[in-house]
Formats: structure tokens, sequence, C-alpha cells
């Protein structure tokens, strides 16, 4: 049943629930992160207006950096401006940032522990029509691999716009993944969220799906579905990939005994990777990582991509059913 | 070699057809990028009606001119360049971007008869072209490297490291093309980052620069030529072009960077090319 205390939409579960793309949400987040604090910069390699920064450069143009088409130089640059007292934020399509400047970030970044705050929008399959070479599904991999990197991936919009604000304030090096598609807006302004706490949207005791991103709403329409079969889901929200909420999943896995994870990324080295590996390590219980299989993406349109690339509510009820089978054994 | 008026007019008018399919792959696409593409169409045209040494129906021949697109967003002028030369049915062009096509919405290796190399993440284009000269120089072959770039790639630090290794390796059988049409996303090249005096650069490195027209099929056609007797240099043709050629209305406007048109600037746009067409026919 949904959990009252998430406040999520009302509309939910209605076919005509309103969809926005995150990255809009990190656009107004941005602007409020600013008008909070004077020390936000924003930098962008020659994508201002689709990475939706275009708003922060409009109303504060002093604060706004241009690097032009150098994602090397975008966060070495960043890297520079939060060693003289500045909160950098660096936005870029997530296949050339973090993608082609994974180096430098790990370096300048992490590793020299400085502020920066990479934005890497156009994330996932649902890229759509531009392809393979933009449809990032390698990037919580690379980033959750950092030490000292905090790594969101908010479920809609509003979720972006929060995880923003909260990274502007955390003082560390982090990563926020956005989606360029329209994505089911799912939470309220009244939803919580803080980094690193995972929330549960849906409470079950059978299975628990967690999932991040868009695919958060996938797992609640299973959850609703099977819920008239008798099986009862818990469905976790798990936005921060890294630090992981380790209470929160532990308890998950001890009361469900069966876990299902979902996420618009390669099924090695994400969201579901982080979970395996804590889960096993602590309280093994059978598990299946729903995501991208090993594979290169395609053009296409989102929903089109996503049903060939097996992130349908289909797939994550069959994964449900197999867990289920695995822990009766 | 002056070109006769009849070759120069057959290239016209390729290039006037090459330029009406990109408009209609695009509406059917309804996404994609305009303004490159139509900037590029001349050059793309004299290079595989005109200049390379290639085979359609033998992409894998082992003596050809490797073609290496760069700024692979601009796919739109390659594909239907490639087309209309005979490496698969022209009327496959209306798939561009479509689930399952083979035309992706940037170009990847292997998907397309024709393709050399997969790309859309700009700036290392030229490396790979590098890589495929070093090797026929190595291996004593003659043919050559086309390289095509954007200007907007210029500025990328991965350019910088290809340009300063092909000077070093005096890599003459390498031809680099910059599409200066002075636009890129969010704005006009020289507001978004300057690149001038981009010939001053490229020669500091050891390369040969020639500036041309890149509407010009005579302008091409001696840069291509010119390359040839150069020795010990790469050469850099610094390709002016109108984005958006041909079409008023998108002509050097970046807001056609990254645009298809709708049905109704799609319509107007072939309009406006079919009297191009006349008027080349009339000449
Ligand atoms: C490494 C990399 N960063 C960013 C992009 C996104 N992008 C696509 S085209 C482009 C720049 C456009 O400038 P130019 O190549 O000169 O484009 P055109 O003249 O065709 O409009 C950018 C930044 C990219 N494709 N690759
Ligand atoms: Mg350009």
């Amino acid at each position: 049943m949904l959990n009252d205390q998430a406040h999520l939409n009302p509309k939910l579960f209605d076919d005509d629930i309103e969809q926005v793309p995150s990255r809009n949400g990190y656009g107004e987040g941005l602007v409020l992160a600013a008008d909070a604090n004077d020390q936000v910069v924003a930098l962008c390699a020659d994508l201002t207006e689709s990475t939706r920064t275009e708003e922060f450069a409009k109303k504060y143009p002093n604060r706004f950096i241009e690097i032009g088409v150098a994602e090397q130089n975008l966060a070495a640059v960043a890297s520079g401006m939060a060693a003289a007292g500045k909160v950098p934020f660096i936005t870029s399509y997530a296949v050339f940032s973090p993608g082609r400047n994974w180096e430098q970030i790990r370096t300048t970044v992490c590793y020299n522990n400085q502020p920066v705050k990479i934005i890497g929008s156009h994330a996932g399959i649902s890229v759509g029509p531009d392809g393979a070479t933009h449809q990032a599904l390698e990037d919580l991999a690379i980033m959750r691999a950092l030490p000292n990197m905090v790594v969101v991936c908010p479920c809609d919009s509003i979720e972006a716009k929060k995880a923003t604000v909260a990274i502007a304030k955390n003082s560390k090096p982090s990563y926020l993944r956005l989606s360029r598609s329209d994505v089911p807006v799912i939470t309220t302004e009244s939803t919580s969220f803080e980094i690193g706490k995972a929330e549960v949207f849906y409470e079950g005791k059978d299975v628990a799906i967690i999932a991040c991103g868009q695919m958060v709403y996938r797992a609640l329409l299973v959850a609703k579905e099977l819920k008239e079969h008798g099986i009862s889901i818990r469905v976790i929200n798990n936005h921060t990939i890294k630090p992981l909420d380790q209470k929160t999943i532990l308890k998950a896995a001890e009361e469900t005994r069966a876990v299902v994870t979902v996420e618009e990324h390669q099924i090695h080295g994400g969201l579901g990777a982080a979970v395996a590996e804590l889960i096993s390590q602590n309280f093994p219980v059978p598990i299946k990582i729903i995501g991208i299989e090993d594979r290169f993406g395609e053009s296409g349109e989102p929903e089109e991509l996503l049903e060939k690339f097996g992130l349908t509510t289909e797939n994550i009820k069959k994964a449900v059913l197999q867990v289920l089978r695995m822990k009766e054994k | 070699m002056t070109l006769p008026d009849s070759a120069i007019k057959h290239l016209e008018l390729k290039a006037n057809e090459i330029r009406q399919d990109i408009i209609k792959m695009l509406l059917e696409a309804g996404s994609g990028h305009s303004a490159g593409p139509l900037g590029m169409a001349d050059i793309l045209t004299a290079l595989y009606f005109h200049i390379l040494h290639h085979n359609p129906h033998n992409p894998d021949l082992a003596d050809r001119d490797r073609l290496v697109l760069s700024n692979g967003h601009i796919c739109p002028v390659l594909y239907t360049t490639l087309a209309h030369s005979g490496y698969f049915p022209v009327s496959e062009l209306k798939t561009l971007r479509k689930l399952g096509t083979r035309l992706q919405g940037h170009p990847h290796r292997g998907s397309l008869p024709g393709l050399e190399t997969t790309s859309g993440p700009l700036g290392s284009g030229l490396s790979q072209s590098c890589g495929m000269a070093y090797v026929a120089k190595m291996d004593q072959k003659t043919w050559r490297v086309i390289c095509l770039m954007s200007d907007g790639e210029q500025e990328a630090g991965n350019t910088w490291e290809a340009v300063m290794f092909a000077g070093k390796n005096k890599l003459d059988n390498l031809v680099g093309v910059i599409d200066r049409n002075n636009i890129q996303i969010d704005g006009f090249t020289e507001d978004i980052m300057p690149l001038e005096p981009l010939k001053d650069k490229y020669e500091s490195f050891n390369w040969h620069v020639v500036d041309i027209d890149g509407h010009n099929f005579q302008s091409i056609h001696d840069a291509f030529d010119l390359a040839k007797t150069i020795h010990s240099k790469p050469t850099l043709i610094l390709a002016h072009t109108t984005p958006g050629k041909g079409v008023s209305f998108m002509e050097n406007k970046y807001e056609w960077h990254g645009k298809a048109p709708n049905k109704q600037e799609a319509e107007e746009a072939l309009t406006q090319l079919r009297h191009i067409e006349e008027a080349i026919r009339h000449a």
C-alpha cells in the first residue's frame, strides 16, 4: 500500500499524470541554490539551453561561464574555482561530463576533494533518437567508483530540484544524473528528500523493489498491480546511489528476503551492483538486477527504447516472481 | 585544372538534390540537425562524386580513401551522399533516427556501409584519422585520409593533440577539412570561444592551410588537388561555409544547429531549393 508519509502525487496512478523531464527540475533548483548562496557559479560546455542552465545564466550572467566544447577544461576549471571558494555546477550531457572528463574529475575534483557539482543530463536510454553515442548508460558506475563522490539519481523533476538545492550545500564532490525526456512526476513538494536517505514509497513485505530515476514509477505500477494478486511489494526510491542508505536497504532485505533492483543503466556497476554488494556481504537474499544488459543503445523514441531494452513493468513483474520462487526454495 | 562548366553544373545539381533530400529526411525524422548538413552538402558532393577514390559496391575496397566524419551530428548529409552514390537505397533515408534503422542519429560504424567510424562526441575524429594515415605510411599505402571537422570541435583539447601529432609525423596523406560556419549550439563561435586566427594556429603546428569558399566546386577541387602536392605536412582546408545554405531562414542561424524543420518550414525550404535548382539548370 502507498506510504502516506511520502506524500506522493495524488494523481500517481492516473493515466494523465503530469510528465516533466528531470533536467527541468535541475534548472529551477540551480536558481534557488544561487539565490540562497552567492558563491554558487555555473559553467557549461555549449549546451546551456538543453541542460536547462539557461535560467541561471539569464538571472546571474556574471556567475555563468561558457567553456565551449571542452569538457576536460570544464571539470578542471571548476576544480580551480572551487579551490578559490566557489561552489561550481558544471553541466553537459552525461556521456561528455562525466564521460569524457572522468580522470579530470577523479584527480582534480575527487582526490582534491573540491565541492564541484557535476550535472549529467541526457542520461539513460530514454535520450531517444540521438542514439547510442548520446545515451549515457555507464555514468553511475564510473562516478560511484570514485572516493569522495556523492551520486544522486532523482526519480522526477521535483526531486531533481530538491537534489540540486541539497548538493549545493553538502560541501562535497557530487554527481546528479538527469533525464532528457518526459518523466512522470510522482513526488510532491511535501515529499521529504535527504541525500543518503532512501524513501519507502510503497509498503510491502514479500519482495522489495529498489529503483532509481524514472524506474521508480514503473516499480510503483508493478506494486499496485501485484497487490491485487496478493503479492505485497515494498518500493524503495533509492535516489542516492552513494552513499547508499544501508539501514533502509538491509532492513528491506531482512523483512522481505527477496530483492529486485531497477535502473536505466548498465546492469554492471550501477544501482543493482551497489545494492548487491551491500546485501551479499551483510544479509544475503535472492536478488535480480534489471537494467541494460551489457550492450549499447540505439535510435528510437524513448518509450520504444525502454520497451526494447527491457525496462518494462512486464520484466519487473517477471523478476519479482523469480525472486519469490528463489526465496521459497 | 579548370573544371568544365558541365561538370560543375552536374555537381551543383547533385548537391541541390542532396539538400532537398536532407530536408525531407529531417522532416520525416522529426529531430536532427539542419544547418551543418546543408552547409556541407557541396563539399560532400564534391568528395563522393569527384574526389574520393572509393567504390560504393565495395565499401571495404582495400585502397579506398578513408573519409572520417568527426562532427557526427551532420550525418544527414553524409547518409544522403552515400545513398546517392549507391552505398544503399535512397528510399532508406526516411528511416533516419527511427527504431531499428541503419541510419542512427549519429553514425555507427558497422550499421551502414561506407561509414569508417562511429562519431557524435566531438573532437576525436582527427585522432582516428591520424591513426589511419600513420598506418598508411607505415605500410606504404597510397590512399588518403580525409577528416571532416566542425569549427565547434576546434574548442576540444583532443583536436589539438591530434593536430600536433599530425604535424610531428608529417602526415602528408592526411587532409583535414574544417566546416568554418561560425556557429555552434550556444551561439557564434567567436562569442562562445574565439578560434581565430585559426589558419595561423594550424600553420604553427606544421600544417599547410588553404582557405576556400566551401560552396565553390572549382575551389574545392583545387584544394584537394593541391593537398596531393604538399609534402611532409598535413593539409588543412579551411572551408568557409554558410550554415543552412540554400534555405534563407536557416542561413547563419545557430538556432538551426540541432533542429529539424516542421511541415510548413520543410515546404518553404523545398520551394526555395527548387528555385535554386531551376536557376542552376538555366544558367
Ligand atoms: C564532446 C562533445 N561535447 C558536446 C557535444 C554536444 N554538441 C553537439 S554539436 C555541438 C557543437 C556544435 O558546434 P559545431 O560542431 O560547429 O556545429 P554546427 O556548426 O554543425 O552547428 C555540441 C556542443 C558533443 N557532440 N560532443
Ligand atoms: Mg560550426
